[in-house]
């Protein structure tokens, strides 16, 4: 029985002409915290989209808990466990705060076999959800009304209400203090020991070098450095390409 | 108020305006408020696709004669009651629509905008080449000169419009409070985000599409019966393509309440106008009172009041 | 069905080709707005019928060629759609909501438009008069009539001036690339929103010379725009969205299978030709011939 959550073979994705990812290889085993790092453009979006289903039409392989996703839409694959948070915020703007995390609720987590939510659980799983990220008194307001910051950590909770075994949290920090980077990578380490699989993108290295047990590093569309944080950050192409030393 | 409330709720409205309308007895009363009632139908029908999940319909004249032209295959064919024929309608509007649906909606909304036009002069150009339902010659229905308990036809006729509505406003009702309501919101705010977050977006908008064109032919259904000589270019007329995208804009799309208040607005005004101006002019009034919406308040009728509401709310919070 | 003969086979694709690059004309305006901006002008077929009527009117009162009409007319179209956009960008791109609304908008458009043309000049058919009009060449068995063939040559025209318009001058150049890239226009300091302007103005201008061709090639009434809808989605899709080579190709293809059906199943099939196409295509190349 394979021990790895996520397998990535020889993923690669064209716009076109243009090579957004070259041959990706990566395995993301279950309960671990990965963090990605990479230049804008190297292509960490574009492999989050491919994972989650967002773009499809792909080549190589995406495994996820043992069975291969080719074929599945984005919505079967976070019912499967995979959720995502959106790098730039993409709320529902005609509902309130509090009923953006209730759609996930209602429709990953009862969509699963597990039994229900009655509509009380789902407005408390919201509100608790909401409380975890630090909105829990804006759950009434709708996003229009939120600043950035706060959008991010929508984002974070709407991923979060998904119940998934894997978070991908696409720089889900920009903008934030240095107090409120500090919670969210407590969360997502509290996340991480309740069970759940979190690749971290950042370029906040504090945050990335505190949260990750493994880094990887993209540049171009390719991956230069899998492996320890400590290594990783002293190779020289990484040095290179990403640290500009 | 759940939703088995508010159908109680809407027949007794239903029963009060009916009971109305027959005090008052004079057949034009009727005959306008088929017209006012069957736009109820259309609007809310729009609004379930348009308004809720974003994908708008250009072609609802296509399924509105759909229902009409069913009837008339079944009047020649095997005459069959009202109600038969309306289920019939749907069955039929709501398969095309679910077809339809198939073939577009994993494109892009304009996409499939455009599409439901095409699907409007196929069909039109199909009814017209099909002699057995009159083709352009157009088809005669002989309609009955009354019915039981009710009196005369024109008032059956209001009656099953009546219950139409009911049915139509019901459902909207039921699906804003309930889970399929956010379902589609989410789809109209931002579907890739609503995809990610569990969505089944294809599924949701092949509902939308076979409830909304379902409606529409049940809409359709009785129409040959009410105006008695129907011809393609009445059914799949110019007036229901506009009214079913105008009505429910200027009502307000967010709501079940929108396409009422669009439909009951617009509709009486436009018999006023036919009656007194031409009905021309009507259709330029629906068209720049559209477009004045779309440009200026773009949340309808019910968007402006209710902002109007919030504002007055919070002005009489104190500083 | 009419009995098969070579000569009528030749003379109804010759046909289709002809009303072909006619078809190309109106499409040009979408192929713009619609295949590079990515706005859904569904109203154009609107405008061109109000080229038609302003051709009409040039024409019966001061007995102007109406492609020479339409010419003088293309300034007052140039404005009329710079005006459009601009409504258009203020109340729906700078909101973000264009999808439903921007779509409901140019519905309305549409219809106010007709409307207003019937309440002016009635529903009654139009035509121009021009001494082409009834000439045709004749090569051999092969029926050229001249009111097709002129405007034919002309679209063939436009499509060349434009093409090189797009790809040889700034202001063409920027067009292509606004429709892929907004932020690095605006830090070479050019205003997307004058560069979106122009197009679509320009888009608004082909529909004069559009609307003349029509009513030089069949009477005109205002209703008449409603099945042109159809078709020029149909090209546009079909050709490929924002390809103008593509859209010549496609609008050719339409014409030769709408002559070809109404020759040997009769007219009354041929809108269902384009409509159906359009559905087809949508079905399962939605990107069509030579889409980016």
């Amino acid at each position: 029985m394979n021990a790895n959550l996520l397998e990535v073979e020889r993923l690669g994705k064209r716009f076109g002409g243009f090579v957004a990812l070259d041959g990706i290889d990566l395995a993301v085993a279950a309960g671990e915290r990965v963090g990605l790092i990479g230049p804008n453009g190297s292509g960490k979006s574009t492999l989050v989209n491919c994972l989650c289903g967002t773009l499809g039409n792909y080549s190589g392989a995406v495994r996820f808990d043992g069975r291969d996703v080719a074929g599945l839409t984005a919505h079967q694959r976070t019912r499967l466990g995979m959720a995502r948070s959106f790098q730039l915020p993409r709320p529902f703007a005609s509902m309130t705060v509090a009923d953006n995390v209730r759609v996930p609720l209602l429709y990953t987590v009862n969509a699963r076999r597990a039994p229900r939510l009655s509509s009380e659980a789902v407005a408390a799983r919201a509100a608790e959800l909401l409380a975890l990220v630090g909105l829990a008194d804006k759950g009434g307001q709708f996003p229009r009304d939120l600043t950035q910051v706060e959008m991010r950590k929508l984002e974070l909770a709407r991923a979060m209400a998904a119940d998934p075994k894997l978070l991908i949290a696409d720089e889900a920090m920009a903008g934030l203090s240095h107090s409120e980077v500090e919670d969210i990578v407590a969360l997502l380490i509290r996340l991480n020991e309740g069970g759940i699989t979190v690749i971290l993108i950042e370029h906040i290295m504090r945050a990335v070098m505190t949260f990750s047990q493994r880094l990887v590093v993209l540049v171009s569309g390719k991956k230069i450095a899998d492996g320890s944080p400590n290594e990783v950050i002293r190779d020289k192409e990484v040095e290179r390409a990403y640290l500009g030393q | 108020m759940r939703w088995g409330a508010f159908f109680l709720v809407a027949l007794a409205v239903a029963a009060l305006i009916f009971g109305c309308a027959s005090a008052i007895n004079n057949d034009y009363v009727f005959f306008a408020g088929y017209t006012v009632l069957q736009f109820i139908v259309l609007a809310t029908a729009w609004n379930i696709l348009g308004g809720y999940t974003g994908y708008v319909n250009f072609g609802s004249a296509a399924f509105f004669a759909i229902g009409a032209y069913s009837t008339v295959f079944f009047y020649k064919f095997y005459p069959m009651p009202i109600p038969v024929l309306i289920l019939i309608a749907a069955a039929i509007s709501g398969l095309i629509g679910l077809g339809m649906g198939y073939l577009t909606l994993r494109l892009r909304g304009a996409f499939f905008a455009i599409a439901t036009l095409a699907l409007a002069v196929v069909l039109q150009t199909l009814i017209v080449n099909w002699n057995y339902v009159g083709g352009s010659r157009g088809a005669y229905i002989i309609r009955p000169s009354s019915v039981d308990y009710i009196g005369s036809y024109v008032h059956y006729l209001f009656l099953i419009m009546l219950a139409l509505a009911v049915v139509a406003l019901t459902i909207a009702y039921a699906i804003e409070h309930s889970a399929l309501g956010y379902g589609f919101a989410t789809i109209r705010d931002d579907e890739l985000a609503a995809e990610a977050s569990g969505v089944p977006t294809l599924k949701l908008k092949l509902i939308a599409t076979t409830l909304s064109g379902a409606l529409m032919g049940m809409a359709g259904a009785p129409f040959p019966y009410y105006i008695g000589y129907l011809q393609p270019s009445s059914a799949f007329g110019l007036e229901y393509a506009v009214n079913s995208i105008a009505m429910p804009i200027i009502g307000g799309t967010v709501s079940w309440a929108g396409p009422l208040v669009g439909a009951i607005l617009l509709g009486t005004l436009q018999q006023y106008v036919t009656v007194t101006i031409s009905s021309s002019v009507n259709v330029l009034i629906v068209g720049v009172l559209l477009v004045a919406f779309v440009v200026v308040a773009p949340n309808g009728i019910i968007g402006l009041v209710k902002s109007i509401a919030r504002r007055g709310r919070r002005e009489r919070k104190p500083a | 069905m009419q009995l098969f003969s070579p000569e009528l086979v030749i003379n109804a694709l010759i046909a289709g080709l002809l009303l072909g690059g006619f078809y190309a004309a109106v499409t040009l305006g979408i192929s713009i707005s619609f295949g590079i901006l990515d706005i859904v002008n569904i109203a154009h077929p609107g405008f061109i019928i109000l080229g038609s009527y302003i051709a009409y009117i040039l024409n019966a009162q001061f007995g102007i060629d109406p492609i020479v009409a339409a010419l003088i007319a293309l300034p007052a179209f140039y404005g009329l759609g710079a005006a459009i956009y601009q409504v258009y960008y203020v109340a729906f791109e700078t909101r973000g909501r264009e999808a439903l609304s921007g779509l409901a908008f140019f519905f309305g458009l549409l219809f106010i438009t007709e409307v207003l043309l019937i309440l002016v000049f009635g529903v009654d058919y139009r035509y121009v008069q021009a001494s082409y009009i009834d000439q045709s060449i004749n090569i051999g068995f092969v029926n050229l009539p001249k009111r097709m063939l002129i405007p034919c040559m002309i679209s063939i025209l436009m499509f060349i001036v434009l093409q090189l318009f797009l790809s040889r001058t700034f202001m063409g150049r920027a067009i292509m690339a606004v429709a892929q890239d907004q932020l690095a226009l605006r830090l070479m300091a050019a205003s997307p929103t004058r560069i979106k302007r122009t197009a679509f103005a320009i888009s608004i201008a082909t529909a004069s010379l559009a609307g003349a061709f029509l009513i030089i090639i069949q009477p005109v009434e205002p209703s008449v725009g409603r099945e042109y809808i159809g078709r020029v989605f149909a090209i546009c899709v079909l050709g490929g969205l924002g390809s103008l080579p593509g859209t010549v190709i496609a609008a050719m293809l339409l014409g030769v299978a709408e002559s070809l059906t109404a020759t040997f199943y009769g007219p009354s099939w041929a809108p269902a030709v384009s409509f159906g196409i359009l559905l087809l295509t949508l079905a399962f190349r939605p990107a069509g011939i030579l889409g980016r």
